[in-house]
């Protein structure tokens, strides 16, 4: 039996495995028919030397963009998360910028906690962010003792599942050079030296912003159902303390910020959070690219184990050659920069040949021409 | 006290304000100050500002108080039977011309309806919202706003008899329809612009059909007996200019027949038009490159003059000749001077446009397209009464762009062409669809448009209806006879040594750089080479420092800017502009070294 598919170890196994799927009932001389016809189809489809990859893709995608609305936002299915998903997030993606415009990890629950709601409400409790002003009624400034008194509200705290003395080692953790006392629902915050009001405003602002419980900078977090389980979207790329929380599942949640992902799961997964992001926005603006081009677009800007955006910092620095690299951006730096380590263009790519107006080493000008020599013509001219 | 500025200058101060508005207002009245004197408060600056100065745009407005127009039907009934005149009105205060300043401290109300006691105007009539050119669109609150604003730049590239004196003016590139026509379907605009005395179209009967793909993406298909029945023909006027221009040093130009010894003399075939005073006769056939006027200059460095030379000959040639492409017959001269006192000639040439292939034409719909085929008229389709279309129109044309203005045009003119009347089609107010479908019933016809046709060529019935009717169609102003190029070889930049740009230098089409791209994608590598080979140069370069060499044809020896003479020398085939490139990167000091290698 495996003999068979032992004669077409060329092919991939994910072919093979289709074909072993689908050949069922077949005898074996049968079977090695289909599986001629395929590895026949498999060398049609592969790419011929030669061909100019990177100018396809390049038009491909930059077609396409000339018909895509800049600025869209959309609602995810999902109340008021807003996402980015015109051209603007597409070069968002592609520029390889840190910080997404809309950041938004979409975090997916173990076993036991997926489908029930009451724990997901839980969990979902436990991302978002209660700030002190969340559970604060009142924030106001007692002059005579030098201190802010902040009253707070019980009932929030009660909802939070927040206790006094919760808050009191928070904050004293955080502000180490202040008395906090607490008193009852009255938190009273003084300074351990005497100083300007100016000082005591900027603290009041500051008490407001103090992260009582949650993660970080989490604005919305919102559970949806998603086929049989729920999924928590919410807009963070603090992917590192998502994971923390218990009840995730670390093997399927992701965030759309690349530079996250590759932090905390590696550049491979990187690549795909790319792959992914670029498809979901084409998808949305109702435009097709085959995928093989934004594969090939994740690739190049990571395949040296950071993420590199197409840009003039990113993969054009890069290039080999002076020319090609002058051609972008900034020629003259680069002209500059090459003379004084006496860089040597060797016109190895395209740029460079059309712009001496030579054949491109592509297509019909890559390959060259390899002749036998009678031997005795080559002894002659040595 | 409120400070007073008379056309941006201080000249005083008022303690009332009311009264004087109000009295400003009186002598604007009684004429004792100009009409169209504007009086403007600003509230926040607590200033007033008097403007009596040119170029404002003032318009009329009926005076309203207390919620009532002070224009009552008396006075339109008095004014239609010349009993009281405009003048008189704007006398009484009834009539007053506002600008934009002044409009500022006013409030207008669209239309008598919408009165309240708060407005100080009313508008004449609600259809100035439109404007002139988009209140000529018939039926066009039946059409969308896009295509309105379409069909509203479009009426003005449209030709017609845009000035009864167009023989005598010296319009550049202008042309005039031969036999424009009043249009069948009119709105009331076309009434009070008195659109009849300068039509700006033809009443064209219009097939909605397919015909072999030759009216697709917006082209028309036209009936070649139309066509040398008059349709679309039209007049091109193009005015050339010699000026006699004063130098310093009292060289003048001299208009006359060039001397053969004047420095760059054509040759005598192309002065053969000329007569005595160098101006062409009118009436003379001309082509391109021919002289219509003899001009010669003085030289352009006076130390030239020194020389022993007969003066003569150190005169340039400056002769107007015809613009590349274009023919025509003289039609007018011009003998003048200008402001400088300068003698100058002008010289209009005419040339008849018979509408082809490639010429622009609209609806006034926004519905815009060029002829794809002209078709014989025996091979038209036609209907059952023997009507064959002037014009065939894509069906393809109207889904996306919703014009139901269009199509409801179509069904007036064939009704308003029955009747014998012309029909009302002002916005708003339109002659209604279903009236129009009734008389089109009763004159015999199916009452939706649509009708029985017939292929011109197999005479085989179509198998459905076509909606075929009546209307107004545009010849615009963009012909192919003024846009058609193409070229071989020609001039070159001086310095980057490629084609030069533009169809009046007989310029090169760019291969850009998308279109590169696609070459490159193709992997089309020496077909791309040789699109590039435009400004392609042989440099000799030298061996050991991979310069460019210099080639001493002289001596028949090469030299190289660093080692001198006796250098090995390879001759290089590359473009200029990347000789250029070398040649600017020695300005910034950087040395850029060639090094050399056998590719084979």
């Amino acid at each position: 039996m495996s003999s068979v598919y032992d004669e077409f170890n060329d092919l991939p196994e994910l072919l093979i495995e289709e074909v072993k799927e689908l050949s069922k009932g077949l005898d074996s001389n049968e079977r090695k028919k289909v599986l001629k016809r395929v590895r026949e189809e498999f060398e049609k489809a592969k790419i011929s030397p030669g061909e100019a990859i990177g100018v396809i893709t390049a038009e491909s995608f930059g077609e396409p963009g000339t018909q895509m609305i800049l600025r869209v936002f959309h609602f995810a299915g999902v109340a008021e998360m807003s996402l980015n998903l015109g051209l603007a997030r597409l070069i968002e993606l592609f520029d390889a910028r840190k910080k997404p415009s809309t950041p938004l990890t979409t975090i997916y629950l173990k076993h036991g906690y997926k489908t029930d709601l009451s724990k997901v409400k839980i969990i979902a409790a436990l991302i978002k962010e209660t700030r002190l002003k969340d559970i604060a009624d009142e924030f106001s400034f007692n002059l005579t003792q030098f201190r802010i008194e902040v009253l707070l509200n019980k009932k929030e705290m009660r909802d939070l599942k927040i206790t006094e003395s919760q808050i009191l080692t928070t904050l004293k953790d955080n502000f180490k050079d202040m008395d906090v006392k607490g008193d009852n629902g009255i938190l009273k915050i003084k300074p351990k030296e005497k100083d300007s009001l100016s000082t005591l405003y900027k603290l009041k602002e500051k008490l407001k912003y103090v992260n009582i419980k949650g993660i970080k900078n989490v604005g919305q977090v919102t559970p949806v159902k998603r086929d049989n389980e729920y999924v928590i979207y919410c807009t963070t790329d603090d992917l590192k303390s998502v994971f923390e929380v218990e009840g995730v599942d670390i093997t399927k949640t992701t965030a759309n910020s690349p530079f996250v992902v590759a932090e905390l799961l590696g550049i491979e997964a990187a690549r795909q959070v790319l792959i992914n992001e670029a498809v979901e926005v084409i998808k949305n603006q109702g435009l097709d690219i085959d995928i093989r081009h934004i594969m090939f677009l994740a690739d190049v800007m990571t395949n040296k184990g950071i993420i590199k955006g197409i840009t003039r910092t990113g993969i054009t620095s890069e290039k080999e050659s002076v020319l090609a690299r002058a051609s972008f951006e900034t020629p003259i730096k680069h002209m500059v920069n090459a003379s004084l380590v006496c860089e040597e263009d060797k016109l190895k790519s395209v740029i460079e040949n059309v712009m001496l107006n030579q054949p491109i080493p592509l297509g019909t000008g890559l390959p060259g021409l390899v002749a036998k020599m009678k031997e005795d013509s080559v002894k002659r001219k040595k | 006290m409120i400070d007073v500025y008379l056309n941006q200058r201080f000249v005083g101060s008022v303690e009332n304000l009311e009264q004087f508005i109000e009295s400003v207002k009186d002598k604007r009245k009684s004429s004792k100050l100009p009409y169209d004197i504007s009086i403007y408060y600003d509230k926040e600056l607590n200033e007033i500002y008097l403007d009596s100065t040119r170029g404002r745009t003032v318009r009329m407005l009926i005076r309203a108080k207390e919620g009532k127009s002070l224009l009552t039907k008396e006075h339109v009934d008095k004014l239609i039977n010349n009993e009281i005149t405009w003048e008189s009105l704007i006398k009484d205060g009834i009539l007053e011309y506002v600008d934009a300043a002044e409009e500022e401290n006013a409030l207008v109300a669209l239309n008598e309806e919408e009165l309240t006691p708060d407005h100080t105007h009313v508008e004449i009539s609600s259809i100035v919202i439109l404007g002139i050119l988009l209140s000529l669109i018939p039926y066009s609150n039946y059409g969308s706003s896009s295509r309105l604003i379409r069909g509203n730049k479009i009426q003005k590239q449209s030709l017609g008899l845009y000035s009864s004196n167009f023989h005598v003016r010296m319009d550049t590139d202008v042309s005039i329809l031969h036999y424009p026509q009043r249009p069948m379907v009119k709105s009331f605009m076309h009434d009070v612009i008195n659109y009849e005395k300068h039509p700006a179209g033809q009443n064209v009967v219009i097939a909605v059909m397919s015909y072999k793909g030759y009216n697709m993406e917006d082209s028309i298909v036209v009936n070649k007996g139309s066509i040398q029945r008059g349709f679309a023909r039209s007049t091109f006027f193009r005015p050339y200019l010699a000026e006699e221009r004063r130098y310093s040093g009292g060289l003048v130009d001299e208009i006359s027949i060039p001397d053969k010894e004047v420095k760059g003399y054509k040759s005598e075939k192309d002065y053969r038009l000329l007569e005595d005073d160098g101006i062409i006769y009118t009436g003379a056939k001309v082509n391109e490159e021919d002289v219509i006027i003899g001009k010669t200059s003085p030289p352009r460095f006076l130390g030239e003059l020194e020389e022993f030379s007969v003066a003569a000959s150190t005169r340039r040639e400056t002769s107007t000749t015809i613009k590349g492409g274009e023919t025509g017959i003289v039609d007018t001269t011009i003998i003048t001077e200008n402001e400088e006192g300068n003698k100058i000639i002008q010289v209009k040439l005419r040339d008849n446009r018979i509408a082809e292939i490639g010429d622009k034409f609209a609806s006034r719909h926004g519905q815009k397209g060029v002829i794809g085929m002209i078709v014989p008229h025996e091979d038209m389709p036609f209907t059952e009464s023997g009507i064959t279309p002037d014009i065939i129109f894509s069906p393809h044309g109207i889904p996306s762009r919703m014009t139901i203005s269009h199509l409801l045009e179509m069904l007036a003119g064939k009704v308003g062409a029955l009747k014998g009347t012309q029909i009302d089609s002002t916005t708003f107010d339109v002659y209604p669809e279903e009236k129009l479908r009734e008389e089109l019933k009763s004159f015999g016809f199916r009452d939706n448009g649509t009708e029985v046709m017939y292929n011109g060529i197999t005479g085989e019935r179509y198998e459905v209806t076509i909606y075929i009717g009546d209307i107004y169609y545009l010849k615009l102003e963009h012909m192919v006879a003024n846009k058609l190029h193409a070229r071989a070889y020609g001039r070159v930049q001086l310095l980057t040594r490629q084609p030069v740009e533009g169809r009046g230098k007989g310029g090169g089409l760019r291969l850009g750089e998308m279109e590169k791209d696609c070459f490159v994608a193709h992997g089309a590598s020496l077909l791309l080479k040789e699109r590039f080979d435009s400004d392609k140069t042989i440099l000799p370069i030298s061996e050991k420092s991979g310069l460019v060499a210099i080639h001493d044809v002289r001596k028949g020896k090469y030299i190289c800017p660093i080692y001198g003479e006796n250098v090995e020398v390879n001759e290089i085939e590359m473009s200029y502009a990347f000789k250029l490139l070398l040649d600017e990167l020695k300005a910034l000091c950087l040395y850029p070294k060639l090094k050399l290698k056998s590719k084979y």
